[in-house]
Parts: structure tokens; C-alpha cells; sequence
């Protein structure tokens, strides 16, 4: 016989203070690199495999949206200042702006993996961890479209799940939005365009909003979940400070 | 290998057979297509060599396909290779009704290569699905461009799920591409005349990103962060692999320190993996507050790689030659801090499961796969260890510091859920002992050779979580990947899957499949 109610009672309150209180936990995050004067700009855009980093006068700039955490430019002469922070979702071009106060309790989220990793779903899983508890901040993991809110999506758009996307999309009822995760969704990610990728979630369904990372850990998800529902939520600027 | 082995001997007496040493445990055998059935079916049947991968590759010479059966021989490390070649528009006789963990190699050679195989029964719609890639465009032959994006899909062939059940009433019962909370994408068609499934098919690769044919081309180096990328839950064990091909062509000798390191971060990551499938074990069968415990304990984990090495997933810490960051003391000491309260989580949880007769009824005798059916589809990893079969490239075919550094292997008999997740704790609790082993005697020195690419090809390989993975990579001049071969143990384990299933009763899908945790990104590539 196993009492697993005590079992859980036993372990205490094991939730993140996030949003309400900072987390400065180590190892929530891969953290990301910060744009920074440096002395050889050309030297440390250099290092980055995916073109994140760009060269200019006054020193170098992070296009976080491109960034794969290979952690290239996080030692060395040519480092640049890492941070690690989560909270760096950015809005969309067509960003409908937030759905408002009646889905500050209920939020409906459809998770659809279009190629992603493992490491996305992952740390989607982990949501709902008692780490995290997405449902202290009223948002719900639904796997019906008819019920969501929200379409979720992961991975670099693999040919074969393009009709299944569109599919999903149509039947959620409006108001509506998509929210593209990890690299992979935005722009393809290390895999890019290809024969087999569309290369980006827009190239399919229109996007409201990006949490870039790779993957983006679990904090990073429901601080954007937070900014769809119109939240006020910590959001760290491209530079880095809050 | 003495003269008076038995199976150099049988070898000596091969006709039709030119054999070459390539390397002092690689031997090639290369025969005319006629012969492979019978050749393939001794080394498997009468030598227990076991399946390793089926590599396709150009040979840059009037259209013809060099086509390689890699095996090994479990017992003496030795590696086989069978070499044969493919002209044009020629046929090859299929092995897989013998060696029937190369069935799935064969369909996929036929969808990429256009490699026709004479007696298979299921040739097409597999990683290109028929009703969005039409026939005749096989887009891993070299003529192919990658990085177009072709103007052919949608047009391919009508693709109706397959029926076999025929009586009254019977239904396909189709599962996903998008299913369940969060789950990977793939199709699961369930037959059911109402309450026990008869027949399952699986139709994956969903997500098939082409890793193989968009690796071509790029530098060999910078292809380390798609071999990470590809397959995030074993990020480190696939990034491994590729760095050992890598360091093989360049023989290059990794430093003991890095070497240890490597193990320490493997093991980490086994247990990890391990942790996120007792989750899903006991999240399927509605075990809300085991689900919880064992999620903190994959979170912990997490954390503490982050903590360790910058990122919670292991990215960006191989490099081929070694590492590319080091472990100070402090960090060690962290790590030597942290493990033992997770390591006692785990065997808690193990406990607590282990008197909760309601989850085991769960899955007890249930997605079993028997010890014969493991042999036959040559399953791997920790699936093919809880059906009988004590596999495991650390012990077999050492590698890095596994020469040294001998884990144990656990082996269950029965093949079913329960066996497989004693065997996920198992190989948590050796791991754990491991990781504190290494990290208690690490060796000082550097942590990383000075890396070169260089022209050449190599086989490397990794007991990833899940199992064999194969890598074999060819560099050519410039040092680009002219070819990168994933043989990963999720494609072969699907596999067997559907066999698991067969007279199941209808709601203990999801929990067979969670009891097999496995990895579709690792299988579509």
C-alpha cells in the first residue's frame, strides 16, 4: 500500500515565486549572450556558427532570435557577457497584441511539435512540473484545438506536419494566437530551410509572438504564455536590462 | 583472431568473398548482390553478429550506389562490414527476412535512394510520406539540391490508412500526428473490432528535418551542433558520437581528463533521460504525485547541468579533440554535493512505486515484448535489456574511457512494462554510482587536443540512453561532410514497437508506449 496524497503533502511547496517574486535559482536557463562594445567585433561575430552575431562600430549585436546557446562566444578573449536571464520573448510582426482580462484565469494551450528535438517538449512537459505549475497562472495544456486559445508550436515546420498546423489552426475558435518556440520555430534553426523544413512557423500560419531559445527553458514559456494573455510579466529588453 | 577461430575459418572458406582488413578489428567482405541473403543470414544466425546499420553512399562513378551492412560481433569487438554495389535500375535481393532488424533500413533506402529491394513487402510511404512526396525524387542522391525547396509537395499519390481487420464492426482508430497534451508528433492507427487492438501501424517521421542530406556540405565542425540538435533528449550522447568520427579520421587521441569528463556528462544525461521516461510511466497510468516527484528530479538534473556546464540539454560543451570547457573543483564538488539527494530521490520514488499494486497492475504483463522477438528485431538499449538481451556498446564495443570504466548491465527477462522500468531505475541507480566515481578520481591535464579536419571517412559509435547509435561520417578535402549516417537506436526500436501492442486492450496504449519512452526525433532525423 502506498499513500501518495502524504507522499505529495510531504514534499512542501516546491513552486517558483516567478512571476510574483524573482527566481534567481541556478540553472533555470542556458542564459544568452548580451550585445557588449567589445575591441574586435569582427573577431567575436566570427565565432557564431548562425550569423547571431553582428559586427558593427560600436561593438557587437545579438540577434537573440537566431542564438542556439552553442555557448561559442561565452569564453575566451572574444567572449561576450552572458545573462541568464528567461524572460526575452519578443511580439511577432503581426502581433494581434494581448487577448485581454477574460482569459486571465483560463488559458488554453494546443502544444503541437512540428520537428522539434526532444529538448521543446521537454521543457514544455516541465510546465507542469511542481516547479513551475502552469496552473497557478491559469493556463491549461488542452489537446483538442476546438478548446484552445493558443497554438503552441515547436521545431523548424517539417513538410509533413504542415497540413496538420493549418489543420489545428482553423478549427481553434477566435480570438486566436500562435506563439512560435525555440529558434527551430522562428527562422529553422539550425536546420533552416530545406527540402524537408519550411524553415519558420510564418511561412504556415500567421504568428503573434516568439519565445526564441534553444530550447527555451521552462520559465521562458510561461513568461510568454503570460504576455498572450496581456500579463504584466518581468520582460528583459534586447540589451539585456529590464 | 587466431587461425583456429571457428569463424576465421568459416571465412577462409567462403567462395565469391574478397575480404580486406581495414583496420585491425574492421573487416570488409564484398560479394556479388546474389550472395548477401546468405552471407547477411550466417553472420546474423549461425555467428550472433549483431545488426548494426545499413549505409548507402555514392560512389561518384556512373550512378552507382556502394551499398554497407555494418555488423559487429558482440562477443570480440570484431566489426564486419558488407560491401556491395548497386547499378542503376538494378535490384538488390532484400535481407531483411532473415536479418529482420534491417527491414525498416531497407524501406528507407528505397524512399531516399531509390534502392530497390527484390521481396520486401513494404516499400514506400515511410520517410516520405505518398501523399505529399511523389515517386521517382529521391532526395538523398547527390543530384538532389538540399537546400531547394522542391516544387513537388502535395503531389504525390492518394495515401489511405491501411485495414486489415476485416470483420464486423472492426475500426481504425487513428492516433495523432497531433495528440495528447505534449507528445511528439506521429501517427499510430489502432485496429480494434472494440476493446483489444489486433494490429497497429506505425507511420512516423512526421518529423523528418533530412539531418543526413542537410548536413552534406557543411563544415565538419560546425555539423556537430545538428548531430547535438537533432535528438535534444540524448544531445550529448549523439554529440559524442559524431566527435569520435571526427577524431577518428583525424586520429586524434582525446586526453584522459576529457575522456572521463565525456563519461561523466553521458551518464548525467542517462540519468536524466531515464528520470523524463519514469515521468511519462507514471504520468500515463494517472500517477499524478509519481509524475511530480520524478519531474523534480529530471528538473534537478537539468539544473545541475546547467550548473556544470552551461547548459541544461549538454549543448555546446563537446568539441571533437575533447571539451570545451573544463570542470573546476568547485564545480566537481557541487556535483558530489548535489547527486547523492537525487540519487536518494530516485530510490524513494522506486520504492514507493514498487509497493503501489494498483500502478503495477498497470503495467505488469503489459507491451511485452518476448526475449525471441527481441532477438529478431535486433531491438537496443534499455528496451532490448528488459526483454533478455545484454547489449550495450559500453561493455562490447568500449569506446573513450568505457575501456576502463566497465558499468554493469542490468538484464531483465520478462519484456514487459515493469521489466522496463526496473531497468530505467537500474540503469539510473548505475549511472549515478558512475558520475561520482569519475568525478571523486578525475585525472588533471588538459581537456582538449587541437582539432584539424581532415579527408576521410569512420564509423563511431555511442550507447546513447536509448541505446546503439551508429555515426559514420565522410569528410572530404575541404573538410566538409560529403556523408553523415545517423543509425539511431530510436529507428530501430520503433521497429518493434507495434509488436508490443498486439492484443493490448485499447486505453493501455499510451501506457505501453510511455513504458517504451522512446524518441521520435532520434528515429525521423
Amino acid at each position: 500500500m502506498s499513500f501518495w496524497p502524504y507522499y505529495g503533502l510531504k514534499q512542501g511547496i516546491q513552486t517558483t515565486p516567478w512571476p510574483d517574486g524573482e527566481d534567481l535559482s541556478p540553472g533555470l536557463s542556458p542564459g544568452r549572450p548580451l550585445s557588449a562594445p567589445v575591441t574586435a567585433p569582427e573577431a567575436t561575430a566570427a565565432l557564431c556558427p548562425v550569423g547571431a552575431l553582428q559586427a558593427r562600430a560600436e561593438g557587437v549585436h545579438v540577434a537573440f532570435d537566431r542564438c542556439i546557446h552553442c555557448q561559442r562566444c561565452r569564453q575566451g578573449e572574444h567572449a561576450l557577457p552572458w545573462q541568464e536571464d528567461f524572460a526575452w520573448t519578443v511580439a511577432a510582426a503581426n502581433n494581434q497584441g494581448p487577448l485581454g482580462g477574460r482569459f486571465y484565469e483560463s488559458l488554453n494551450v494546443l502544444y503541437v511539435d512540428a520537428g522539434a528535438c526532444g529538448a521543446c517538449v521537454n521543457e514544455v512537459r516541465l510546465i507542469d512540473a511542481p516547479a513551475y505549475n502552469l496552473h497557478r497562472l491559469g493556463i491549461f495544456v488542452t489537446a483538442t484545438p476546438r478548446d484552445a486559445d493558443v497554438l503552441l508550436v515547436a521545431g523548424p515546420i517539417t513538410d509533413a506536419m504542415r497540413t496538420a498546423i493549418r489543420k489545428a489552426y482553423a478549427a481553434m475558435p477566435e480570438p486566436k494566437r500562435v506563439v512560435g518556440m525555440g529558434v527551430c520555430a522562428v527562422n529553422g534553426g539550425i536546420f533552416g530551410e530545406s527540402f524537408a523544413c519550411a524553415g519558420g512557423l510564418e511561412k504556415i500560419v500567421p504568428v503573434d509572438w516568439w519565445i526564441p531559445g534553444c530550447p527555451p527553458p521552462p520559465l521562458a514559456i510561461l513568461q510568454g504564455l503570460l504576455r498572450v494573455v496581456g500579463r504584466a510579466v518581468p520582460q528583459m529588453t534586447e540589451e539585456g536590462t529590464p | 583472431m587466431s587461425a583456429a577461430n571457428p569463424f576465421t575459418h568459416w571465412l577462409a572458406h567462403l567462395a565469391g568473398v574478397e575480404q580486406r582488413t581495414l583496420q585491425p578489428d574492421w573487416l570488409q567482405l564484398r560479394c556479388a548482390a546474389t550472395q548477401l541473403p546468405e552471407l547477411t543470414t550466417a553472420l546474423v544466425h549461425d555467428w550472433q553478429a549483431e545488426f548494426a546499420t545499413l549505409l548507402v553512399e555514392e560512389t561518384g562513378v556512373d550512378d552507382v550506389l556502394a551499398v554497407h551492412y555494418l555488423f559487429y560481433l558482440p562477443n570480440d569487438g570484431q566489426r564486419i562490414e558488407t560491401r556491395i554495389e548497386a547499378h542503376p535500375g538494378e535490384e538488390l535481393p532484400a535481407i531483411s527476412d532473415t536479418v529482420h532488424a534491417a527491414d525498416w533500413h531497407e524501406r528507407e533506402a528505397w524512399d531516399l535512394y531509390g534502392l530497390r529491394f527484390r521481396g520486401h513487402p513494404f516499400l514506400g510511404d515511410f520517410v516520405l510520406h505518398d501523399d505529399d512526396w511523389p515517386e521517382g525524387v529521391d532526395p538523398m542522391r547527390r543530384r538532389f539540391d538540399g537546400h531547394q525547396r522542391p516544387d513537388v509537395h502535395g503531389s504525390g499519390a492518394d495515401w489511405q490508412p491501411p485495414k486489415i481487420l476485416q470483420e464486423d464492426g472492426a475500426i481504425v482508430f487513428p492516433i495523432g500526428p497531433i495528440w495528447g497534451d505534449t507528445n511528439e508528433s506521429g501517427l499510430w492507427l489502432l485496429e480494434t473490432p472494440g476493446e483489444q487492438i489486433h494490429y497497429l501501424h506505425t507511420r512516423l517521421f512526421y518529423k523528418y528535418r533530412g539531418v543526413e542530406k542537410i548536413a552534406e556540405g557543411r563544415p565538419a565542425g560546425d555539423a556537430l551542433l545538428l548531430a547535438e540538435r537533432f535528438a535534444g533528449a540524448s544531445a550529448f550522447a549523439h554529440g559524442w558520437a559524431y566527435c569520435q568520427a571526427l577524431e577518428s579520421i583525424a586520429q586524434l587521441r582525446v586526453p584522459p581528463r576529457a575522456q572521463r569528463l565525456r563519461v561523466l556528462f553521458a551518464e548525467l544525461e542517462r540519468m536524466r533521460h531515464h528520470a523524463a521516461n519514469i515521468a511519462e510511466i507514471a504520468g500515463s497510468t494517472a500517477l499524478s504525485v509519481g509524475k511530480a516527484m520524478a519531474q523534480d528530479i529530471v528538473e534537478s538534473l537539468l539544473r545541475l547541468s546547467a550548473r556544470l556546464c552551461g547548459h541544461r540539454y549538454f549543448f555546446g560543451i563537446l568539441q571533437p579533440g575533447g571539451l570545451r570547457q573544463d570542470l573546476d573543483e568547485h564545480r566537481v564538488q557541487l556535483l558530489l554535493d548535489t547527486l547523492p539527494a537525487v540519487e536518494q530521490r530516485l530510490r524513494d520514488l522506486e520504492d514507493r512505486l514498487e509497493r503501489s499494486s494498483s500502478f503495477l497492475d498497470r503495467i505488469e504483463e503489459m507491451g511485452t515484448l518476448s526475449p525471441e522477438l527481441a532477438q529478431t528485431y535486433g531491438v537496443v538499449g534499455p528496451i532490448a535489456r528488459a526483454s533478455g538481451r545484454p547489449l550495450d556498446l559500453r561493455r562490447h564495443l568500449p569506446y573513450g574511457a568505457y575501456t576502463h570504466l566497465q558499468p554493469e548491465i542490468p538484464v531483465e527477462q520478462e519484456g514487459d512494462g515493469y521489466a522496463r522500468l526496473r531497468i530505467f531505475f537500474a540503469e539510473t541507480r548505475i549511472s549515478g554510482e558512475m558520475v561520482r566515481e569519475v568525478a571523486e578520481r578525475l585525472p588533471s591535464g588538459p581537456i582538449a587536443e587541437p582539432w584539424q579536419p581532415q579527408e576521410g571517412h569512420a564509423l563511431a559509435w555511442v550507447e546513447a540512453p536509448s541505446g546503439a547509435t551508429f555515426h559514420w561520417l565522410r569528410c572530404d578535402t575541404d573538410g566538409r561532410v560529403s556523408r553523415l549516417r545517423l543509425g539511431t537506436p530510436g529507428f530501430r526500436n520503433w521497429h518493434a514497437f507495434e509488436r508490443a501492442v498486439e492484443g493490448a486492450a485499447f486505453q493501455d496504449f499510451p501506457i505501453i508506449l510511455a513504458t517504451w519512452g522512446l524518441s521520435i526525433a532520434e528515429n525521423d532525423r
